[in-house]
């Protein structure tokens, strides 16, 4: 079966969206992998946007979560107060799956988008954080997109703009913030998930073709590869939602 | 000034009268949509320096005032916009060379702050960035905050729930009051004394304006105020915090106005691709800003065949089918 990394990026995070779930979800691969979700394992799951827009049409794919494309036929058009409250209220917050990327990841899930080198005249700038410092705070689990290079899992990130587990099992609690945090994290190489105890980062499953020594290779820190299985390829009905369903124009893919 | 009055005026003047050099301002809208591009272009031609901008993450209007050089410090949360340009490219730019200073937030938190200052209370708690660098660095200088009084001597502060950890929250981050100098808004349909109906994402818009001392709504068509108090349930601002009403169709163009009509994805990555070099980035302002007298010059050197194409389809409110690649 012929797929590209960036569709079976799209595909390892949908299947972890359960039925049921609310899904915050961001603009690119993101929205393609909350979409996807709602025609394969998650069909009563709901997408929201921090814009303020919960359980929209969708019948093209936005390409920012302020495309009109969120607005029709929505459930409630809101603002960014409403959809931050989403994740909040305890009733629904505890529902709220978050889809998330970065430039770069620390062991423990702490991500930085914001810049590389001094805060204020950085080597690189970022877009900052948007909603995903506020996301990352409050809800119970979060998905996080990447790729998968030496610079991006850095032992250190240039600037915490977005907590994971701070540092490591308790961290959450001692700076006051909700439980929760990552769960996992997935790559162009290979999916990784938060040991319970230490919370540090583990290679869960490894891509077909990919060795778990590439992916080591391609990390500042290192990972425990003990546990690791080769991730499900995609099935013929999973390319065929991507490809046909969610994104027939490719905009994003 | 007599707040029922008609407040009707050009662009040109609005933005004379209430945007000055140095004047602390925030824009509507969010990314690619409805942002108050044309009163943005103004702001450029008329050469205002040094403001001080208030962004959660105003995309398009922002970039393009940091690039026409209006902008001296800016508070901002996120600087992208969409698949054009996921990080902002003058805003990467200017913050790279240190040509503008800046302070970092997170969505919500400036969604509370400019709610904050509508509502007229001095901060909010939030349980946002506990932990984070957003708490701990600062972009403006202990001295900097001292000197003007219009920031205050915070970024933010972190406090223990004085409720005795009520509600299951032992800790809080507490985010200052924004009061803009001056806020602009482009909203679909307003009345002549300022009363405004936003259809589709309200975004952050109506606690901006209230939050502010001028508002100046840009919006695509002046209807009566009959028409808007027929359902007044559908109007989010009243025209009591509005200082001028200028009607200008497509003043969110390049971004979207849900309804009427979607962003244009040809004007959004010719800008991005002129933004990567000083030199291309000229001509195109010379071109689209600098080269013509007001929005509907800029909307002329487009053309009505793009317009046509980027037109809403009344089913959906946006350009169905329309190429995005």
């Amino acid at each position: 079966m012929d797929y590209t990394l960036r569709e079976l990026m799209a595909i390892i995070a949908a299947r972890e969206i359960k039925n049921g779930d609310i899904v915050f979800c961001g603009t690119g691969i993101s929205m393609v992998a909350a979409m996807a979700a709602k025609h394969m394992n998650a069909p009563e799951s709901i997408i929201f946007f921090e814009t303020g827009a919960i359980d929209s049409a969708l019948e093209e794919i936005p390409m920012a979560v302020a495309d009109p494309r969120v607005m029709y036929c929505a459930a409630s058009n809101g603002g960014l107060l409403d959809a931050f409250a989403t994740m909040q209220n305890p009733i629904t917050g505890e529902r709220v799956i978050g889809i998330l990327g970065a430039a770069q990841i620390d062991k423990f899930g702490n991500m930085n988008s914001t810049s590389i080198g001094d805060y204020y005249r950085p080597k690189t700038r970022f877009s900052g954080s948007g909603g995903a410092c506020d996301v990352a705070s409050f809800v119970p689990r979060y998905i996080i997109f990447m790729q998968h290079e030496k610079r991006k899992f850095p032992k250190k990130v240039d600037y915490l703009t977005s907590p994971g587990y701070l540092d490591g099992n308790g961290g959450r609690e001692r700076a006051g913030l909700m439980s929760g945090g990552p769960s996992a994290v997935v790559t162009n190489l290979a999916m990784m998930r938060f040991d319970e105890k230490t919370k540090e980062m583990y290679l869960a499953h490894y891509y077909p073709g990919i060795s778990p020594q590439k992916i080591l290779d391609n990390m500042e820190f290192s990972v425990d590869i003990s546990k690791a299985t080769e991730a499900a390829p995609p099935t013929a009905s999973e390319l065929k939602i991507l490809r046909e369903v969610v994104d027939p124009q490719r905009i994003i893919l | 000034m007599d707040v029922r009055a008609d407040k009707v005026m050009s662009l040109s003047e609005a933005v004379k009268t209430y945007v000055k050099d140095g004047s602390h301002i925030s824009i509507g809208g969010f990314t690619v949509n409805r942002n108050p591009m044309a009163a943005v272009y103004e702001m450029i031609r008329q050469g205002i320096k040094n403001l001080h901008v208030y962004a959660h993450s105003n995309g398009t209007g922002v970039d393009e005032l940091v690039g026409g050089g209006c902008v001296g410090e800016i508070e901002i949360a996120y600087g992208g916009n969409g698949r054009a340009a996921p990080t902002c490219i003058r805003f990467k730019q200017a913050i790279q060379k240190g040509t503008i200073v800046h302070e970092d937030y997170s969505n919500y938190q400036m969604s509370l702050r400019f709610h904050a200052g509508a509502m007229g209370v001095p901060f909010l708690p939030t349980r946002s960035s506990l932990g984070t660098d957003i708490v701990n660095r600062w972009g403006f200088s202990k001295e900097m905050r001292k000197k003007n009084p219009k920031i205050p001597n915070s970024k933010l502060i972190e406090m223990e729930n004085p409720f005795d950890g009520w509600a299951n929250c032992r800790k809080v981050v507490l985010v200052p009051a924004i009061t803009p100098d001056v806020t602009i808004i482009h909203v679909q349909k307003a009345d002549q004394q300022g009363t405004c109906r936003i259809q589709g994402l309200q975004f952050c818009d109506a606690d901006q304006a209230k939050a502010a001392r001028n508002v100046i709504v840009t919006c695509e068509q002046i209807v009566d105020s009959a028409e808007l108090r027929t359902d007044p349930e559908y109007n989010q601002i009243p025209f009591i915090h509005v200082s001028a009403v200028v009607p200008v169709p497509f003043g969110a163009y390049p971004s979207s106005c849900y309804k009427h009509y979607d962003y244009d994805p040809t004007q959004l990555s010719d800008f991005a691709k002129a933004a990567k070099d000083d030199g291309a980035f000229k001509a195109y302002l010379d071109k689209f800003v600098y080269g013509v007298k007001d929005h509907q010059g800029l909307l002329d050197l487009v053309g009505k065949d793009r317009l046509a194409k980027i037109k809403a389809d009344p089913r959906t409110g946006y350009a169905t089918g329309l190429d995005r690649k």
